[in-house]
């Protein structure tokens, strides 16, 4: 064994142990905000292994996509709602612990029987490195192209629903006269329109 | 791992030069090349503390300027020494962790911030091959690394459990993804038109008529819309919301000092100086000279490999990559001793209602061009 190949083995397993335990510790800690940065840590540790396997574009996106984009959402909506409350003990807690648990370990045994059964062709195919960025591209706009257009619907269907979501006011409707608000009156108006209503 | 690695065959090549001296010394060529990395990488750290030296007396001596002022005098000549002596402040100065603060991850956050920063330097070029590493995805590396920087800012703001460092590290997550958009789609204008992410490819395609090939006459909006998000990624002054004195007392960084305060200072003026290296090699030819130095070779019938010329032209290089850059860094200076800070939701608005559209129309608009005049675009 040579010493790329083992400084490739040795990278595998920091990033292996890092990627379980840092998972486990995402499920099995108390302390949300925890779990939210170690969910970075797991996400930056798979972006290393796509590294190892010269996929250097799709480690590169899964820091932008899931540590830049989604973790830093999941910390800011945690952070902006995080009032320390005693949650209250909710029943049968055992039971759908055990229940929770004995689902995970029977997937967990799915997936290592498949894994042992399954032959392999290995070694796999030669990594093309550099080169993926374009066919990565080509076949997002070929054999992909609809899929790809879905997901952007989808995405757009899902921002407008949170646009519509944050301006409340928009649904908001006038006690007096039960017509709906109109925004720009809103803004325009400095007094709040409700104290208006009870002072005539 | 490359410095100085000159073109296909003939030239200067220190790395081969290095592994054929431990060669005859009898060490075999994997730990040689085990051994030659961590020279181009001390190298880089060096260049970057350095640069961060020089970016802080600037922007003393400037501020002082700006205000009328002397500034450091008495620390070497000119005050060239003060940075050295904040630094060595900064390095005695007694480590607090705030009693009821989160000590992993109050300890964790500035380290979370400096690293994917310095990790950056790995794409700069300083000269056709003087740079750590020519990665294929080059400019798309430092977008991704950059997205890093707001989960060491939200960490760090989190655990001081203080209420402005809260909405510090708050305010510099919004604003640093929300600056990422633009920054990423004026990037991906300047990549289509030199249909590489190599920050070397990208250079080259700027340099066939010197000044005149410049990305910045090809893209002027694309350029704005970057130097805006890069100062604000970089939360300097019309931007600096997430430590506004007045508001926020030093927003995230409140609880911090000694040298964790002094890893978020390093990070930011590295940074700093990172955006600046960036803007001149995406924009401003990045180490070419605004006439091509290929043509002075030709005139004097030298040829472009002969070792002589080889060290002009890196030399070259090096000296143009820095002074763009640090005429940049000036003109960042000046801003940040001249503008008042914008407001939260100004800061938004600019950034969601006016640059995001304006870099997508820029995007579109690019395209078109490319297709109809390929010759000038890059086809």
């Amino acid at each position: 064994m040579n010493i790329a190949n083992s400084t490739e083995l040795i990278c595998f397993i920091i990033l292996g142990t890092i990627v379980i335990v840092g998972a486990l510790g995402v499920v099995f800690l108390n302390n949300i905000v925890y779990s939210a940065f170690l969910l970075g840590g797991v996400f930056m540790s798979v972006a290393g292994l796509y590294l190892l396997l010269n996929a250097s574009f799709v480690a590169a996106a899964q820091i932008l996509v899931y540590v830049g984009a989604v973790n830093v959402l999941i910390l800011f909506a945690i952070m902006l709602v995080n009032k320390r409350e005693e949650l209250k003990p909710i029943k049968g807690l055992q039971l759908r612990r055990i229940l929770s648990g004995l689902v995970c370990s029977g997937l967990l045994i799915l997936l290592i029987r498949v894994d042992l059964t399954t032959t392999w062709n290995l070694p796999g195919p030669n990594a093309i490195g550099e080169l993926s960025t374009e066919r990565i591209g080509e076949h997002l706009f070929t054999d992909y192209l609809l899929p790809f257009e879905l997901a952007s619907v989808l995405l757009l269907m899902a921002m407008i629903g949170a646009i519509v979501l944050a301006r409340r006011d928009v649904l908001v409707s006038d006690i007096g006269t039960g017509e709906s608000a109109d925004q720009i009156l809103i803004e325009k108006k400095k007094t709040p329109i409700l104290i208006d209503k009870i002072s005539q | 791992m490359t410095v100085l690695v000159a073109s296909v065959n003939s030239g200067i090549d220190i790395e081969l030069s290095f592994n054929e001296a431990l060669k005859n010394v009898g060490v075999s060529p994997e730990i040689a090349h085990l051994l030659w990395i961590p020279f181009p990488m001390g190298l880089v750290l060096i260049a970057a503390v350095i640069g961060v030296l020089v970016t802080v007396w600037l922007e003393r001596k400037i501020s002082a300027a700006a205000q009328q002022r002397i500034g450091p005098e008495y620390a070497g000549a000119l005050g060239i020494l003060q940075p050295m002596a904040d630094g060595l402040k900064l390095l005695t100065k007694e480590d607090i962790i705030p009693a009821r603060a989160d000590g992993l991850l109050f300890t964790l956050g500035p380290i979370l911030v400096l690293v994917p920063v310095i990790l950056s330097w790995l794409i700069v070029p300083f000269g056709q091959s003087l740079l750590i590493s020519n990665v294929g995805i080059g400019i798309f590396l430092w977008i991704a690394l950059s997205s890093i920087q707001p989960i060491g800012l939200l960490m760090s703001g989190y655990a001081s459990n203080n209420k402005y460092s809260l909405l510090g590290g708050l305010r510099a997550a919004a604003q640093s993804i929300s600056y990422e958009i633009p920054l990423a789609l004026a990037v991906l204008a300047v990549v289509m038109m030199s249909n590489s992410l190599s920050t070397v490819d990208i250079v080259e395609q700027q340099n066939g008529l010197g000044l005149l090939s410049w990305n910045v006459w090809r893209q002027p909006v694309g350029f704005v819309i970057f130097w805006i998000c890069a100062l604000a990624e970089c939360e300097r002054l019309p931007f600096d919301l997430p430590e506004a004195e007045e508001e926020l007392v030093a927003g995230y960084q409140t609880e911090y000092a000694g040298m964790k305060f002094a890893l978020f200072y390093l990070g930011s003026y590295i940074n700093l100086v990172l955006s600046a290296l960036l803007v001149s090699v995406l924009y401003l030819g990045g180490w070419g000279f605004p006439i091509p130095i290929e043509w002075f070779a030709s005139w004097t019938g030298q040829s472009i490999d002969a070792p002589l010329i080889q060290i002009f032209t890196a030399s070259v290089g090096i000296i143009m990559t820095v002074i763009k850059a640090y005429l940049l860094v000036f003109l960042a200076i000046l801003l940040r001793w001249t503008t008042p800070r914008v407001r939260i939701d100004q800061l938004l608005d600019l950034g969601w209602k006016f640059l995001l559209p304006i870099s997508l129309v820029n995007l579109l608009v690019t395209a078109a061009l490319k297709i109809a005049f390929p010759i000038a675009f890059g086809g």
